[in-house]
Parts: structure tokens; sequence; C-alpha cells
């Protein structure tokens, strides 16, 4: 029964989404404002201006764990930033905490050239496998922040509280710091050492604001519709419990 | 070639969902994953292979922090002789208990420091309702689960930190994690269609 059920809401969202996709094709932009998001959309262009680097940390989860979703959300918005910035002196830097992740990196970095048509600009060593544990990787991180130019910071993917270990080696170098986790305890840690933290699902919606692409832009109303599903369906589970329905 | 790649990923995504409801395609599934592991595996190596051409590139450029990364390839060469090589469990384990195992303990040390600072400059940071209320919570919980020298607080130990963390912050944690979930299933469908490509595509 169970199965039925998943594999229905995920038919039913495929669906959705490609119904919205061909919505949106045509339909305005228009987004509530996040603070974090509107920021990075401003530290793109300052990096270009001022000739530093942009660091994007793309945490320890890996591609074949629950975890692979964050670190999806934070190669599609890679594609997108290496793409933007390909006109910079420095490159960006990506670094991973997963071999897999820090392959896709590597890929997703020399796409983001291509479709700019500046191959000739994409050098191997900027996406990174810093380390392989969550401490390892932070430790790692951290030293990118701190010694190659940088003047941002992105993190999106799986970060644990080792986050507050980047967090902080960023706000020693005045880095500016942009943080997203889809771990609570790595949430809680930017919460605290960022100036606007991106919280829950705001982490999957940094594509649409940058500007990725008709499917980003449908796959964050496909999230608020199924936002408003689930919503419905624990008050519908509430008002049958207090009735006695279940 | 990328049309190719956007096949093969493709398929295989939907082949492995299939897996999970129909028992026709659990074989080919638990195939395509086993592949996955090996390339996983594989790719283990080319990440370490990684991590030794950015520190060579940084020792050959004498750049700030080039000392770091010699022993750093010093400590791969030594783990590889270890852990490869000689595979002596005496060495093995004095390795991991002598170096791995406090190195990452020191890390977590210096994180409750840089939590610690991190919660004393959040006022400055961003002086706003959310804040406050994110102190008085951690401090609630923090004095209400410390083993203190005159015992326990009364309430705060047995009636209010219990809430706090079973009803108010088990609630949050619940809808921020639906959150995050149904946000990973629209990342994970938009790869699935091939609308990302994480592997090389525009």
């Amino acid at each position: 029964m169970m199965e039925l059920i998943s594999l229905g809401f995920i038919g039913a969202s495929a669906f959705l989404l490609l119904i919205i996709t061909l919505w949106k094709r045509k339909s305005p932009i228009n987004f509530r404002d996040i603070p974090a998001l509107a920021r990075l959309y401003r530290t793109l262009g300052l990096s270009i201006e001022d000739g530093t680097r942009l660091h994007i940390s793309l945490g320890s989860g890996g591609l074949l764990d629950a975890r692979g979703g964050s670190a999806l959300a934070g190669l599609a918005m890679l594609r997108h930033i290496a793409e933007r910035t390909s006109v910079s002196d420095k490159p960006v830097v990506a670094s991973a905490g997963d071999p897999a992740i820090g392959l896709l990196a590597q890929d997703t970095l020399q796409s983001g050239y291509h479709a700019a048509n500046v191959d000739d600009l994409y050098v191997p060593t900027s996406g990174r496998v810093t380390g392989l544990s969550p401490f390892s990787y932070a430790a790692g991180a951290m030293n990118i922040s701190q010694n190659e130019n940088v003047s941002a910071n992105i993190m999106i993917g799986h970060f644990g509280a080792e986050a507050a270990l980047l967090a902080d080696a960023a706000d020693r170098a005045n880095v500016t710091l942009i943080g997203a986790s889809d771990d609570l305890a790595g949430q809680a840690a930017l919460f605290a050492s960022t100036q606007d933290a991106l919280i829950g699902e705001e982490l999957f919606a940094a594509g649409a604001y940058l500007g990725a692409g008709v499917s980003h832009r449908a796959s964050l109303t496909l999230q608020d519709l199924l936002r408003w599903l689930v919503i419905i369906a624990l008050l519908g589970g509430v008002a049958a419990k207090i009735v006695g329905v279940i | 070639m990328r049309v190719l790649t956007a096949a093969i990923a493709i398929a295989a995504g939907f082949l492995i969902l299939a897996g999970y409801f129909f028992p026709v395609f659990a074989p080919v599934q638990t195939l395509l994953l086993n592949w996955a592991i090996i390339l996983a595996g594989a790719a283990a190596l080319v990440g370490v292979l990684n991590l030794i051409t950015v520190h060579w590139d940084k020792i050959r450029r004498r750049e700030k922090s080039s000392g770091y990364s010699a022993l750093l390839i010093l400590g791969i060469m030594v783990a590889v002789l270890v852990f490869g090589i000689v595979r002596q469990p005496a060495i093995m384990h004095a390795m991991m208990n002598g170096i791995i195992i406090p190195a990452e303990a020191a890390l977590m040390g210096l994180l409750i420091i840089s939590l610690l600072y991190a919660a004393i400059r959040l006022l400055r940071r961003r002086a706003d309702v959310m804040s406050i209320v994110f102190l008085i919570t951690a401090a609630l919980l923090i004095l209400g689960s410390a083993t203190l020298p005159f015992g326990n607080i009364p309430v705060l130990g047995t009636l209010i930190r219990p809430w706090v963390s079973g009803v108010l912050a088990l609630g949050g944690a619940r809808g921020i994690l639906i959150g995050v979930a149904l946000g990973a299933l629209t990342t994970g469908l938009r790869v699935l269609f091939g609308a990302d490509r994480p592997y090389g595509g525009n």
C-alpha cells in the first residue's frame, strides 16, 4: 500500500513538474524576497568587478546516499555560477567531500565554461576533493577560503556541525558567507554564523533565483504546491484524529 | 556524446526508480547499484589523485601554505605505504589512534569554541526576534541538560527542556525536514528528466 502511495506521489509530482514547466515558459518571474539569495546575486557581480574568487562548497554528502539531493542542487547552482563568472580573472573554485561529487563538480565547471565559449579558461584543479570525512573536508575547504584570494564562500550541500568551522574561517578572512545545508545541525550552525541563513527548502531555490532556467522555476512552484498538499494532509489527519475516524 | 550520456543517465535513473516499485526490475536495480558502487570506489582513487595534483601545484608555485601541502602529500605516501603495502595491524592501529582520531577530536574541540563564538556574536551580526529566540532556546536547553555543581535546575530540567526539545524543536525540525525532502524530490525529478545534467550536458 505504501509503495503504491509513494509511486503515485512521485508520478503525480513528475506530471505536475512537466505541466508547470510548460506553463512557466510564458508566465512572468515572481519570487518572494530571500535576503541571502539577493546577497548571493550581488556577490557574483562584485567578485567579477574586484577580480576575486568565489568558493563553492558542496559539502560532504555523497551521491549514493540520502544526501545526494542537496549536492545535486549545489551542482546546478555551480553550473550557473561558473557560466556567469567565466569572465572573471580568478576562476571559481568548487570543493567537495565526496569523490563522485568532486568529479561532477569538475565536469559541471567545464560545462559552464563551454557554455560561455571560454573553454580555454577552465582549470581542472578548480574542482577539488578536499577530504573524505566531514572534518577533513572542512579542514581542506577552510584553507581555500583563507589562502586563495576568495571574496565569497557559498556553501550549498550537506554540512553537519562542521559548517561552523568553515563559517569561522570565512569570518576571519573577511569572506562573505552564504550557507545552506540539508542537515539540521548544519542549519543551526549556519544560522548562528552567517548574516542571512537559508533555512530548509530554501537551499533548493538558489538555482531559480539566479535565473538558471524554467525547470528550476517550475520545481520551485511544485515545491510550494506539494508543501500545501502536505499541510492539508497534516491538518486533515489532525481533524480525523480529533473526530475519532483514525 | 552528450545525448548518449544523458540517455544513459536517464535510463539508469528510471530503472533504479522502477526497481523500488516493481519486483521485475529489482535485479536490474541491484546490478546498476553495484556498478555505481564500483564506480564510486574508482572515483575515490581519482579524488585522492586530484588532492595530490592540487597540492603538488601549490608546492610547485611556492604558495603561502605550501608547507602544509608538502605535509599532506607526505602523509598520503605514508598512509599508502602503511595501509596498502606493509599492512601491519599494529602500525595501522597506531596511525589511526595516534593521528587520525586525535586530529578529528581536536577539530571537534575547535568546533565547540567556534559555535560558542558564533553564538556570542549572533546579536551583533543580526539583532532580530529570531536570533533572540534562538539564543534563549539554546541557553534553556544547555542549562536544562547540563550537570551543575548544585544539581539540576528543578523546573527547567524536568519540564521546560523536555517540552521545548520534544514538542517545539521536534515540530520545527519535522517541518524543515519535510521541506528539504520536497526540495530533494523536485531536484531529483529535474535530473531524472535531464533538465539538470551535472555530468557534462548543457
